[in-house]
């Protein structure tokens, strides 16, 4: 690249700044400041434009995704939020799915409603199910509640009545209504979030309106003081499907942020995959309280439909609040470096979700934590060196690791610290194991067809095991792993997906009433793209669909042309040879089973030129390791001689055999004994399975 | 005291396995959930999925389903093994029934259970529940006399052989059921969520070189065994009893159990309790035991997992009776006097354990069966639909009880979005119902209301399987029963809480969901607590 590109991603605990001057990268890390984010960022800024050489006025473009939205939405600190919904529907955010997600704790709670119910208004005024009018809306009562919010000073609103996505027109015209007398931002679920499934959408179209006046206000601050620094060029962010959106539209849509950090990292994963050329790829980000797994098919991560934040139980499925948007689809667990290991009642080791965090931190920190934690098991099995770590910055105490790991977990199982740790890191990997395959078979793939990227700081710890437990024979650490999300940033398309559900059946496929849908969504999602770019444009369209009965819909790409009545046979085709990958068979001889598509997605991004490809270099030279010390080793099931080489020393096509410890200021690459690693020619560690032995 | 490396080492290899087994009863599962066709599995999780050993003891389930058929179908494998017999089993087979006695209670839950083979050795089985949308008969209902009156029977059988589908069995459905597509489609669900699980434990045997799960099997039953005695060991020794009253049919039917803790041993009888009704509310003991099972764990051992070793130290018995149907007994809606079985069990265990048990609920679910047809004369479609509904749970020892949220079953309602899209109805009303809930120091959790009616230009009839409308959830320790359900049309004429009913054309349904038994004396209740009760809207009556 030529231009100057800066990426900035506000996490938990740190703010991360990436900047592409002219192909050179530049990066650092910031503390987070909760009081004010920009602050960070503008603090970051400064250090890699100096240490670039560089003026703020020099900047061409700054990318921006923050972890802000998300945790307005954990910690409950947002805007208080009115929600006008169908009469008969006031209960519809905290009725839930009127399940318990987890069966045998009769202590449980459910988590809180965004809005709770004495804030919730209803009005009369019915859509059916195919979008046509079953009762006309009742504006004067609408006058009403309007009269009312205004006196009451809430800080936004959230409209969603049922049947919104097939049929607006209530939604806008009660939109109309309230702003004329109400001077706060209104939010649509019809335009936050057109799809079917009336908790999803109304639950979506509150955390919009809930978070919206704060990032609003932090998205025109931020601006003002880049303006004020000197910066004058234009500002984007990213969202969680992964693409650019303008400021403008982020303020008015800003639960589009949530994850998108995270995503950031998968689009940083995906252009490592381009830039080797692997179309099949599964990136793997551990940090310190979560992994995250995602799959990356020809350079693009798969996005989903919904996905579910803040859960509040054990990351269990089913504690968090859906959020119905586009969203790279990853799995997240409670794996992380800080996370704590234990013993259950049957004697079995588990470890998370519960995380040491960053205070008191592991035990080995000597900060006060008495627990273990991953890091713990890490340390006592050699795979950190307790004087080198994050660059001599935090000293490793082996004892208090050993002492927290026997206590907690050896003295039980009646095992010594090394078999203890071991145990903690067999039980921690094939739970991310474990996760990998399922979200693999999840999408009808294979996990161990793929290529593994990992980063974050505690990833390269673990990655040469889990590639064992999965089969997988390559790995690939790049280098400023840490700040991969930012990184990731700079690499991000403008792109934008348009979704609406509309139900049709293709025995009453109509091709021209067909087109105008597509062709609106079309229009939605370039609106967005053009905001960011002149250049062309390139779509992808893909319909969900399902035999009719079932509830689960698998995507069928659907070619990017008019469509006409004779297209309903190459629908049913290309539905039923992506059923059978799915789900091994498609369903033979049931006469008159339908097919329907569901959902509609358009996702439109701006045309990028391929990165240089970069051959992969497998090394024949195996450098001699200047030193050595004992690593324990779980493929072999003991602790062996294991070479330390300091990345910074190997230079391209350095190959390094297995078992070896490759060291480095934020973390350690460990290879266990069935693999080699190689230095790449940009400073990217492969790991290669050994050749089996003819 | 300090193991060999050996011991050590097997230590951590066999509890990596374990998580690996529930990981493929999840994906077992996973693939059920996503190509079911019936709005009970697919939006509101009514299943289970489980692994076997060769013997047929349960290994391991996934977390996702309900209890009704967890642990019913941990008991029908064995019944399985015992009818088609080692030597007629093959690699690639399907076995399939509905036997209510032999599988989970009812004619709507299809069982199927497949033997994993690896070669020619048999290691495990696989078995999945799932209620289909229609079996024929009179309808998932009450109404029936006998069974013969409630569908079709598929004794136990093969479904497929040798990965060959049975195709005069499907014949043979596809003739008796009112959505043929979507019923065999659901068969073929079933059968592909099996050979998941099947594929996943093989690639799991060969890649770790398994030949056998006898030694895993061991480890997780020694474990679970252990810890579930443990915990038995820590309960007071001796007897309770209770006696629950619930709606029936047509007149009151009394529950009774009396549950008795030994060393080692925690058994429920249910002698004293009605005898068989003439209508399809009856309770096959399989499913009665169940939920029993379901009632003592929660309490008991709520974080030890589902196995054959911790279902074992648990046992029931009682005489026949409506809690012990025997065939012919119509049994198609078990579930309403079978979700009560926990409130009438937790009862009993209230007098063992005093102060840790919460209070009665709604209990069972509020299941409404619509069938949907064209007015006369008029276009329209035909639509067979089941929603799931819930009242009040009962409130808990230090906390108020859930709002309209199920308790014992496991499953989700299902969007009214989809509902509607499904068949021709329009939902008017689905909110909660203020002013349900049984006061206490903890109250109970609200029921709900719903209201429906049929499209412009058609009509329904719907199967009514209501209970806690004559019998309130009762408090526990000083707290208010909660507000009996009712179900009325919007013209205020009452409706029978069981059986087959017609709704007049304009007019709608109204449901009235019961509310949870409050906990402890309601004047301790905290000022703060009702104020917000208050201002949420959650009590609105004067004097409360």
């Amino acid at each position: 690249m030529t231009g100057v590109r800066l990426g900035a991603d506000i996490g938990g605990t740190f703010t991360d700044i990436a900047l592409d001057c002219r192909g050179q990268l530049y990066s650092t890390k910031v503390l987070t400041s909760y009081a004010a984010p920009e602050q960070a960022i503008l603090d970051g800024i400064a250090v890699v434009l100096r240490d670039a050489g560089i003026t703020p006025a020099e900047l061409e473009i700054v990318i921006h995704g923050t972890t802000l939205a998300t945790n307005a939405l954990i910690e409950r600190r947002g805007a208080r939020t009115a929600l006008i919904t169908t009469e008969g529907f006031r209960d519809v955010i905290e009725m839930r799915t009127e399940s318990r997600f987890e069966q045998y704790d009769l202590n449980l709670q459910l988590p809180t409603p965004l809005v709770p119910r004495e804030d919730r208004f209803t009005v009369k005024g019915r859509i059916g199910a195919q979008g046509q009018e079953l009762q006309p809306l009742d504006e004067a009562a609408l006058e009403e509640i309007a009269d009312h919010i205004a006196a009451e000073g809430f800080g936004a609103v959230a409209i969603g009545f049922i049947h919104s996505y097939m049929n607006p027109a209530h939604e806008q015209r009660a939109r109309e209504i309230i702003a004329a007398k109400v001077g706060v931002p209104i939010s649509i679920s019809s335009e936050v979030s057109p799809q079917m499934r009336e908790f999803e959408r109304f639950n979506t179209v509150c955390a919009n309106a809930y978070v919206r006046p704060q990032m609003a206000d932090y998205l025109a601050r931020l601006q003002v003081r880049l303006k004020e620094m000197g910066a004058t060029c234009p500002v984007f962010m990213i969202h969680s499907g992964g693409g650019l959106i303008s400021v403008e539209t982020a303020a008015e849509f800003p639960v589009r942020l949530v994850e998108s950090g995270p995503a950031g990292g998968a689009i940083f994963a995906a252009d490592v995959a381009q830039r080797f050329g692997l179309d099949r790829v599964v990136s793997y980000d551990m940090g310190g309280t979560t992994a995250k797994i995602c799959l990356i098919e020809d350079y693009q991560p798969r996005t989903a439909r919904t996905f579910e934040v803040a859960r509040t139980y054990r990351f269990c499925k089913g504690s968090g609040m859906p959020i119905s948007i586009p969203v790279i689809e990853m799995i997240e667990i409670g794996a992380g470096g800080g996370s704590i290991a234990w013993v259950d009642a049957m004697g079995r080791i588990q470890t998370g979700p519960e995380s040491a965090g960053s205070e008191p931190g592991p035990a080995c920190y000597q900060r006060g934590g008495e627990r273990p934690a991953i890091t713990d098991a890490d340390l006592i099995l050699g795979k950190l060196d307790p004087e080198n770590f994050a660059g001599g910055a935090i000293r490793l105490s082996v004892d208090n690791a050993r002492g927290a790991v026997l206590r907690e977990v050896g003295e039980r199982l009646g095992l010594d610290a090394e078999p203890a740790a071991f145990g903690i890191c067999e039980v921690v990997d094939e739970n991310m194991a474990n996760a990998a395959r399922v979200h693999a078979v999840e999408n009808g793939k294979n996990i161990s067809d793929n290529i593994m990227i990992a980063f974050g700081g505690a990833a390269p710890l673990h990655a040469a095991r889990l590639c064992e437990k999965l089969g997988i024979d390559r790995c690939l650490i790049p280098p400023g792993a840490g700040v991969g999300s930012a990184i990731g940033f700079l690499r991000a398309p403008f792109g934008y997906e348009a979704l609406a559900s509309k139900v049709v059946r293709l025995s009453e496929f109509d091709a021209d009433v067909f087109n105008e849908l597509v062709d609106g969504l079309k229009t939605t999602a370039e609106g967005f793209v053009r905001a960011g770019t002149q250049g062309a444009i390139l779509r992808e369209i893909t319909a969900f669909m399902r035999y009719v009965g079932q509830g689960w819909e698998i995507p069928v790409t659907l070619p990017d042309r008019a469509f006409t009545a004779g297209d309903v046979a190459m629908l049913q085709g290309s539905f039923r040879d992506n059923y059978a990958r799915f789900f091994g068979r498609a369903i033979d001889g049931l006469d008159g089973l339908e097919i329907e598509i569901v959902t509609l997605s358009v996702k439109a991004q701006d045309e990028r030129t391929a990165p240089e490809r970069l051959a992969i270099t497998t090394g024949t030279t195996l450098a001699d390791a200047p030193a050595s010390r004992p690593v324990f080793d779980p493929a072999r099931g003991e602790t062996l001689p294991t070479a330390i080489v300091d990345r910074a020393d190997m230079a391209h096509g350095t190959r390094v055999s297995g078992p070896a410890v490759i060291v480095e200021r934020e973390t350690a690459t460990v290879v266990t004994s069935p693999f080699d690693v190689v230095m790449q020619a940009d400073g990217t560690l492969m790991m290669i399975r050994k050749e089996t032995a003819a | 005291m300090t193991p060999t490396p050996q011991d050590a080492t097997r230590e951590i290899r066999m509890q990596v396995m374990w998580n690996r087994l529930i990981s493929v009863v999840e994906e077992q599962a996973l693939t059920l959930l996503r190509t079911a066709f019936s709005t009970s599995v697919r939006e509101a999780g009514d299943l289970s999925a489980g692994v076997f050993d060769p013997q047929g003891r349960m290994l391991a389930q996934a977390v996702t389903g309900t209890p009704g058929h967890v642990n019913t179908m941990a008991e029908a494998v064995l019944h399985f093994i015992a009818e088609i017999g080692r030597d007629r089993m093959l690699p690639g087979d399907t076995y399939v029934t509905n036997d209510p006695w032999k599988g989970t209670g009812h004619l709507h839950d299809i069982t199927m259970v497949s033997p994993s083979f690896l070669g020619d050795r048999l290691v495990g089985f696989f078995a999945c529940t799932a209620h289909v949308v229609d079996v024929g008969g009179r309808g998932f209902g009450a109404d029936g006399k006998s069974v013969y009156e409630e569908g079709i029977q598929i004794p136990i059988m093969k479904f497929a052989e040798a990965g060959r589908v049975n195709h005069d069995l499907v014949q043979i459905i596809r003739a008796n059921v009112r959505e043929p597509n979507q019923v065999v489609g659901d068969f073929y669900s079933l059968a592909a969520c099996n050979d998941v699980g099947h594929r996943r434990l093989i690639e799991m045997m060969q890649e770790i070189g398994l030949s056998s799960l006898d030694d895993l099997g061991e480890f997780i039953f020694s474990r679970t065994r252990a810890a579930t005695l443990d915990r038995i060991a820590a309960l007071p020794k001796g007897a309770w009893s209770n006696e629950l009253l619930t709606d029936g049919y047509d007149q009151p039917v009394r529950l009774a159990a009396t549950v008795e803790i030994a060393d080692g041993a925690v058994n429920v009888d249910f002698t004293g309790s009605d005898p068989v009704s003439r209508w399809g509310i009856n309770v096959p003991i399989i499913y009665t035991k169940a939920y029993a099972c379901y009632a003592l764990k929660c309490v008991v051992a709520p974080d030890i997992p589902n196995n054959w070793a911790s279902l074992d130290l648990f046992t029931i018995s009682s005489p026949v009776n409506i809690l012990n149907a025997e065939r012919p007994a119509p049994v198609s809606v078990r579930h309403v006097i079978g979700h009560l079985v926990p409130d009438l069990v937790l009862g009993a265990l209230a007098k063992a354990l005093p102060g840790k048990v919460l209070a009665e609920g709604s209990g069972a679910l509020w299941n409404i069966h619509i069938s949907a047809r064209p007015q006369t004369g008029q276009d329209g479609r035909r639509a067979e639909m089941l929603m799931f509904n819930s009242g009040g749970m009962g409130a808990r020892p230090g906390l108020d009880g859930l709002s309209a949220t199920a308790f014992p079953s496991g499953v989700m309602t299902m969007p009214i979005e989809a509902t509607e899209q499904t068949g021709p109805v329009v939902v008017w009303r689905k909110e909660l119902r203020p002013d349900s809930a049984g006061d206490g120091e903890y109250r109970g959790g609200l029921g709900q209301v719903i209201e429906i009616e049929a499209a412009a230009g058609h009509q329904f009839e719907f199967s009514a399987m209501f209970d806690r409308i004559g019998h309130p959830p009762r408090g526990r320790n000083g707290g208010a029963d909660g507000k009996p359900g009712s179900a009325m049309l919007d013209d205020g004429t009452v409706m029978r809480p069981k059986g087959w009913q017609q709704v007049p054309v304009g007019r709608r349904l109204v449901l009235n969901l019961p509310g949870g038994g409050g906990y402890g004396d309601p004047a301790t209740r905290s000022a703060a607590a009702r104020a917000n009760d208050r201002i949420r809207g959650y009590i609105t009556e004067d004097g409360k």
